[in-house]
C-alpha cells in the first residue's frame, strides 16, 4: 500500500492568510455582529439561565470595561472579541484527536466538529477564552429550522465550536472566482459580522496582501494584538484611542 | 534478690517486645492460615447493611447520575466559561493520588526491605487498582461524547486517523493505562501463595475461584525463585512508573499556557502531593480493617500506624516545602494575572478553602503526628488522614476550577458551582469502598506468607542479660 501523508508543518512565524481590522473607536457595541454571526453559522440558543452562567455560544462577543471608581467612572471602547485564528494556536497541540487542528490551504484554526470528543482542553488552553462548548442539545422550535444556513453544519452536545471566519463564505468566493478564471478581489465577500457592523468597524481581508484594504488598515502605527506576548500570532488587530 | 528482680524486668521486657512486634509474635503457621481464612469469612449483618447501602449510592450516584448526564450533555454539571474542567478533573487527580500510596507503601518498602510494610502491603495495593478504576469512571465522565472515547487510542483504521501524541491528554492515557496494568499485575504477583493457602483450605465456588487465581502454585522451589524474581523485578520497576504516571498528570496544567498551571516545579510537587493524600488513605483504610475486620488487631498493631504516622509526616513536610517553592516564585514573577490569581486563591470568595487546605495539610499533622503516642493511636491517625485527604482534595480544587475562573479575559471571569457532579463524585467513593469491601471478603487481605516469612528471620536473641533482636537475610 502507498499512501503517502501531507507533512503538516507547525511553523512558528506562519504568515496568515485571512485577518479582521477591528476599530474600536468606531463600534457603538449595538450587537449586530453577534446576531449576523449567530444567523450565519446556525448557532444555539441557550435560553437566559445557560447564558447567565457562562454558557452562552457566541462566536463574537462585545467586551465592555469600567475604569475607575464610582462616580468617577468612565467607559472604555467597546471591544469585539473573537478567535483569533492565531498562526501559533495554543489550542491546537493539546486536542488528543486533531479535532482542533490549522488548515494550510486557508491558514486557520480549523474545529472539525465530527472528531471532537470533548475533552475542552482547547478552551482552557485558550487564552482569548473565545470557544463554545456544546453543554446540551438546545431546542430550536419551529419555524426556527426553516433559518438554519444549509452551507454550515449544525452542532449537537458534547462538542466544541469557534469561529471560523465564516470559513464556508471563503470557499463560496474562491470557488465562484475559480470558476470565472480569475483571482479573489478584495472586498469582493466579507464575514457575516463585518457585513453587519453599521458603522464599518470591522473589516476583513487578506492580510498577505499588502495592498488590501485590511493589510493597508492594519499598518497604521497604534494597531495593538490582543496577547501578542504569549506568541500567539494572531491576525486580528485592533485600533483604540485614534 | 536485686538479681531476681531484673530478671523479672528483662522478661517483662521481652514479653513487651512481642506484644508490640508483629514480627517477634509468631503464631503456628496453620493457626495464623486459619485466622486470615476465618476473617475472609465472616460477615456480620453490619457488613451487609452497609454493602447494600454503598451498593446503592454506586447504582443512583455514579451509573444512574451518569446515564442522566450522557443524555443530557454536560450542561447538567456545573462546568462553564471559563472554567471549563470542573469536579471531574478534581476527582480524577484526587483518585490517581489515593492510587499512589499503595505502590509507594508497598514498592518502595519492600526494595529497602523495610520489615513493618508486611502485613499490610496488600492493603495498600488494592487501593491503587481501586483508585485508578475511579480516576478512570471520572475522567470519562468529563469527556463531552465519552461514546467516541476509544478515538483516543491508538487503532488501525482505514482513514489513517490517528490521536495527537503532542497533547498532554494523550500521555495522560498512556501513562495511566499503563501504570494500571503494571500495578495490577504488581498486586497479583505476592497474591498467588496466599490463594493458593485459600485454595488448600477451601470448598464450592470458592475452591474454583481460588484454584484459577493460583495458576496451580503448588509452592515447589522453583515456583517461588520465579516468583521472588518476577516480584524484585516489578518492585523496581513500578516505582519510575508510578513517578511517571503523576507528573504527567501535572503536565495536563503545567503545559497549558493559564496563569497558575504554568509553572516547572508541578511535577514533584504533584507527585508529593499524591503521596501525601495517598499515605492517609492508607492509614484510614488501615484503621478500618483493624477495627471491625475478624483477627485483625493480631496483624496490624499500634506499631504499624506508628511507622506510617511518621511517614505521613514527613510527606506533610515534603508537600509544604513543595507548596511554599510554588507559590513563592509565581507571586515573585510579579505577572499580573498571577498576582490576581493569588489574590483570588486567598481572599476570593473561595478563600476558606484555601486556609482550610493548609491548616489540614500542614497544621494538623505536624501538630499530632510528631507524638509517638498520637501517631500509635488508630482513631487519631484515622482523623488526621481523613482530614488530609480533605486537604488534599482542596488543594486540587483550588488549583482546577477556582484558578480557571480567572483568565486573561476579564470579560469571561465567573464562579464554578457544582451539579451533577457531586453524587457522581459521591458515587466513585461509594464503589471504591464497595469493590474494597468485596475484595477483603474474596481474598486474602493479609499477605500471610510474607508475614510468617518475617517472623522466621526474626529472632529474640540473649546475650548475657541483654535481649537483642536479630534479623537474617532469607531471600
Amino acid at each position: 500500500m502507498d499512501i503517502k501523508i501531507s507533512e503538516v508543518k507547525l511553523s512558528e512565524e506562519q504568515a496568515g492568510k485571512w485577518g479582521l481590522v477591528i476599530d474600536q473607536d468606531i463600534c457603538t457595541g449595538c450587537q449586530a455582529c453577534v446576531a449576523a454571526c449567530a444567523m450565519e453559522n446556525n448557532l444555539s440558543f441557550v435560553g437566559e439561565e445557560d447564558s447567565g452562567y457562562g454558557r452562552s455560544m457566541h462566536w463574537i462577543r462585545i467586551e465592555r470595561f469600567w475604569e475607575g471608581e464610582y462616580p468617577e467612572v468612565k467607559m472604555t471602547p467597546n471591544q469585539p472579541m473573537m478567535c483569533q485564528q492565531c498562526g501559533s494556536a495554543p489550542c491546537e497541540p493539546v486536542c488528543p484527536v486533531f479535532a482542533t487542528v490549522h488548515s494550510e490551504a486557508e491558514q486557520l484554526n480549523l474545529q472539525v466538529y465530527n472528531r471532537c470528543v470533548g475533552t475542552r482542553y482547547c478552551a482552557n488552553n485558550c487564552p482569548y477564552q473565545v470557544r463554545s462548548f456544546n453543554w446540551r442539545d438546545y431546542e430550536r422550535p419551529e419555524p426556527l429550522p426553516n433559518q438554519l444556513n444549509p452551507d454550515v453544519t449544525v452542532r449537537r452536545r458534547g462538542v466544541m465550536e469557534k469561529c471560523t471566519f465564516c470559513i464556508q463564505r471563503i470557499h463560496q468566493a474562491q470557488d465562484q472566482a475559480k470558476a470565472e478564471g480569475r483571482e479573489v478581489v478584495d472586498g469582493e465577500f466579507t464575514t457575516a459580522c463585518a457585513q453587519a457592523c453599521p458603522a464599518s468597524a470591522i473589516i476583513f481581508g487578506r492580510v498577505d496582501d499588502p495592498e488590501s484594504l485590511v493589510s493597508q488598515l492594519g499598518r497604521r502605527s497604534h494597531g495593538v494584538k490582543h496577547l501578542e506576548e504569549l506568541g500567539t500570532l494572531p491576525n486580528v488587530t485592533y485600533f483604540k484611542g485614534g | 534478690m536485686a538479681e531476681k528482680k531484673n530478671h523479672a524486668e528483662h522478661a517483662h521486657g521481652e514479653e513487651h517486645l512481642r506484644e508490640k512486634h508483629l514480627m517477634l509474635d509468631p503464631l503456628p503457621r496453620g493457626q495464623m492460615n486459619a485466622m486470615v481464612m476465618e476473617s475472609m469469612h465472616t460477615t456480620s449483618w453490619k457488613f451487609w447493611a452497609v454493602f447494600g447501602l454503598l451498593a446503592a449510592i454506586t447504582a443512583y450516584g455514579l451509573f444512574y447520575s451518569w446515564g442522566v448526564m450522557i443524555a443530557e450533555g454536560l450542561g447538567v454539571a456545573g462546568v462553564n466559561r471559563p472554567a471549563y474542567w470542573g469536579i471531574f478533573l478534581v476527582n480524577t487527580v484526587f483518585w490517581i493520588g489515593i492510587s499512589h500510596a499503595g505502590t509507594f507503601i508497598s514498592a518502595i518498602l519492600r526494595v529497602f526491605k523495610a520489615e513493618f510494610r508486611r502485613p499490610f502491603t496488600r492493603a495498600a495495593e488494592l487501593m491503587t487498582t481501586f483508585g485508578l478504576v475511579q480516576a478512570g469512571f471520572s475522567i470519562f465522565m468529563h469527556m463531552g461524547r465519552v461514546w467516541l472515547s476509544y478515538w483516543l487510542m491508538p487503532y488501525p483504521n482505514q482513514r489513517m486517523l490517528w490521536p495527537n501524541l503532542h497533547s498532554p491528554l494523550s500521555w495522560d492515557l498512556l501513562a495511566i493505562t499503563t501504570y494500571l496494568l503494571s500495578s495490577t499485575m504488581y498486586l497479583f504477583l505476592p497474591l498467588i501463595p496466599d490463594v493458593a493457602m485459600a485454595r488448600d483450605r477451601s470448598t464450592g465456588w470458592r475452591k474454583t475461584f481460588y484454584k484459577i487465581l493460583a495458576l496451580g502454585f503448588r509452592g515447589t522451589e522453583g515456583e517461588w525463585t520465579h516468583l521472588r524474581n518476577a516480584m524484585n523485578i516489578f518492585a523496581w520497576a513500578i516505582i519510575p512508573v508510578m513517578f511517571s504516571v503523576h507528573t504527567i498528570v501535572s503536565w495536563d496544567f503545567a503545559a497549558a499556557t493559564r496563569p497558575g498551571w504554568n509553572s516547572t516545579i508541578f511535577g514533584p510537587y504533584f507527585v508529593v502531593g499524591a503521596l501525601h493524600s495517598g499515605m492517609g488513605a492508607v492509614i484510614m483504610v488501615l484503621a478500618v480493617v483493624r477495627g471491625t475486620m475478624k483477627n485483625m488487631k493480631y496483624f496490624i498493631r499500634p506499631e504499624h500506624f506508628e511507622a506510617i504516622g511518621k511517614l505521613m509526616l514527613i510527606i506533610s513536610m515534603t508537600w509544604a516545602y513543595f507548596f511554599f517553592n510554588d507559590y513563592m516564585v509565581q507571586w515573585y514573577g510579579g505577572d499580573k494575572w498571577t498576582k490576581q490569581l493569588l489574590h483570588f486563591h486567598e481572599a476570593g470568595p473561595m478563600g476558606w478553602m484555601w486556609f482550610v487546605m493548609l491548616i489540614f495539610n500542614v497544621a494538623i499533622p505536624w501538630a499530632v503526628l510528631w507524638n509517638r503516642k498520637w501517631r500509635s493511636t488508630p482513631w487519631i491517625v484515622f482523623t488526621v488522614g481523613l482530614l488530609i485527604n480533605v486537604g488534599m482534595w482542596f488543594e486540587r480544587y483550588i488549583i482546577i476550577p477556582i484558578s480557571l475562573s480567572i483568565n486573561r479575559m476579564p470579560f469571561t471571569w465567573r464562579l464554578y458551582q457544582p451539579g451533577i457532579e457531586i453524587p457522581l463524585g459521591i458515587g466513585t467513593l461509594a464503589f471504591f469502598i464497595l469493590l474494597y469491601m468485596a475484595a477483603s471478603r474474596l481474598i486474602p487481605l493479609i499477605p500471610v506468607w510474607e508475614v510468617q516469612e518475617g517472623q522466621m528471620a526474626h529472632e529474640l536473641k540473649k546475650y548475657g542479660r541483654e535481649t537483642v533482636v536479630t534479623v537474617s537475610e532469607l531471600e
